[in-house]
């Protein structure tokens, strides 16, 4: 057995998998079908200040090899998760990192003050990247000055672990990065979805209430592959890698370009199990070309 | 209603009988074991193979578990091109299949209990009959299609309670959509359970409301995971906004829906 544990700033993963915020609910919804406690980490869905109820239906519609979504990060409010999720969850073996998001930076640092003093909560994810929302979101996370100005209001208030999720949907992810990082981040994870739009040519319609939405699965892949390697280049903080992995083989893709660790997200959709045979995968992996530990993977690519 | 445990199982396809061009009944047994519990009006998210296009599961109601010859019973409907692979499946292929998911329907014991379905929706509508003959209840069901052609699996519907029928061209049955039959303009049932097109569904619910009889619906809004994470399926409820289609339904009670009927 190869040592797969990496660390995220201060934080201890015993395993480089985790799962992606809004695809894995509260990690319960899963407990059937996997043993939560062997992720290396579950991102839960993104909270808010207040409870919202996200967009219109429709929320989804499948494309080549991917889909789009517009779910507008409904969830029930940070109250309702300190007092009602977090209890149920927090005594699972695996790193709970909660995905925070906002309309204004005040929202962000409100919900990182109520986390703040959650002992189990092993980090907070801050989502300046989120392509459905009208106010906040991904507008935090398309400008170096934008996505500063969050990152270090949250600094202020959260003195855990602080991972930034960026967005893909800028001209240079490289300076939103940068910027982030000098703001405070502990680590940066990436991508979120790409902003896409699709047409119900018949009826000649959106096929989204919201008309736009965020593309996730296969078909974002090797951009967002592209955009970790180019990160990891550009910072000195831990980068985690997300968009379209499949399987262990696609997480190995991430962390070979640099990614110290990786996130599932619409894989759960199609194989709840992805994340569990991923970290099997990665094991054998390592034992097939005589590694010690998956450290040694991390930007190993040839070049 | 009851929590039953989620299961990610292989099948092996033993039947697919197929109605027409459009509709396959894919008779599916579990590469090992036993199925597990199932409730009428529950669904399965099932893998497609042989679809380079597509690669979410497809969300399919449970029409019948056949516990004595171990077999899951999923009707098809030929919608796309997922839905489109499994119709064209081979008997000895190999599929992957989630269930049970969701809430399904009310199993009442008192009054007459109508079962009303139209096109592919009759399918979880046969287990529910199937269920509620077992319990000593006599389902009676009213199913509508647009063509004879389109009726589906009723000589196994006939076999659980009187069936009544409209077409929509008049060539079975009543001429029109199921709100003209008398059956349902009576009024002289209980409880309503429906499944079939969004039209459809909501024209028995308006005719339920106004009769006072309680009604079920199942919905089948676009979704991805099926098991609640996603949050795409949403339906506005009067109690609780936007709620999973997946989790909370896909069988809802109609005084739960924001429904203008």
């Amino acid at each position: 057995m190869a040592n797969l544990s990496v660390n995220i700033g201060n934080l201890r993963l015993k395993n480089p998998v985790m799962t992606a915020s809004g695809t894995f609910g509260y990690g319960e919804e899963f407990a059937d079908l996997i043993d939560l406690n062997q992720l290396g980490g579950i991102i839960v869905k993104g909270t808010t200040r207040m409870p919202r109820q996200g967009n219109p239906y429709p929320r989804m519609v499948e494309t080549p090899s991917g889909m789009l979504n517009a779910v507008g990060l409904q969830n029930k409010g940070v109250d309702y998760f300190v007092e009602h999720i977090y209890p149920r969850i927090c005594d699972l073996d695996t790193a709970i990192i909660v995905n925070v998001s906002g309309s204004t930076i005040d929202d962000y640092v409100a919900v990182c003050e109520r986390l703040n003093p959650l002992d189990k909560v092993a980090a907070v994810e801050i989502n300046i990247s989120c392509p459905n929302v009208k106010q906040g979101g991904m507008t935090f996370g398309t400008t170096c000055t934008g996505a500063q100005s969050v990152v270090s209001a949250c600094r202020k208030a959260y003195d855990g672990t602080m991972i930034v999720k960026l967005t893909p949907n800028v001209t240079d992810v490289t300076e939103i990065a940068r910027a982030a990082q000098e703001a405070g981040a502990d680590a940066l994870s990436l991508t979120n979805t790409f902003l896409g739009m699709a047409i119900d040519v018949e009826r000649q319609t959106p096929c989204l209430s919201t008309i736009t939405g965020g593309l996730s699965g296969p078909c974002i892949r090797p951009i967002a592959v592209r955009m970790v390697w180019q990160v990891a280049k550009a910072v000195n903080v831990p980068v985690i890698g997300l968009g379209g992995i499949m399987n262990g083989r696609d997480a190995l893709e991430f962390i070979l370009a640099g990614a110290t660790a990786v996130q599932f997200g619409t894989a759960n959709f199609v194989d709840p199990q992805a994340t569990i045979k991923a970290i099997g995968y990665i094991n054998d992996y390592l034992d097939r070309h005589g590694l010690d530990s998956v450290n040694q993977l991390i930007g190993a690519l040839k070049a | 209603m009851t929590e039953n445990k989620k299961h990610i199982l292989d099948f092996t396809v033993r039947q697919n009988l197929r109605f027409g061009t459009n509709y396959a009944l894919l008779k599916l047994m579990p590469a090992c074991g036993e199925l597990p519990p199932c409730e009428p009006g529950q669904f399965a998210q099932v893998l497609v193979p042989n679809s380079k296009n597509t690669f979410l599961r497809r969300p399919i109601s449970i029409c019948n578990i056949d516990r004595n010859e171990n077999l899951l019973w999923l009707l098809v409907r030929r919608a796309g091109e997922g839905t489109a692979a499994l119709c064209d499946l081979h008997e000895g292929e190999t599929l992957n299949v989630m269930l049970p998911l969701g809430h399904g329907f009310t199993l009442h014991r008192d009054g007459t209990m109508l079962l009303v379905g139209g096109g592919v929706g009759v399918a979880p509508l046969f287990m529910l009959g199937k269920v509620l003959k077992e319990q000593g209840m006599q389902p009676e069901f009213l199913l509508g299609a647009r063509t004879q052609a389109d009726l589906l699996m009723l000589g196994h519907f006939n076999d659980l309670g009187t069936v009544h029928i409209t077409t929509d061209d008049g060539s079975a049955g009543v001429h029109g959509v199921v709100t003209k039959h008398p059956v349902l303009t009576s009024g002289n049932m209980a409880h309503i359970a429906c499944c079939g097109p969004m039209p459809m569904m909501r024209a028995v619910a308006a005719l339920a409301r106004q009769q006072g009889i309680d009604c079920e619906v199942s919905l089948e809004n676009l979704m991805a995971c099926g098991m609640g994470a996603c949050l795409c399926c949403v339906e506005d409820t009067a109690d609780a906004g936007n709620v999973c289609v997946c989790t909370e339904g896909p069988v809802f009670n109609i005084n739960r829906l924001k429904w203008q009927i």
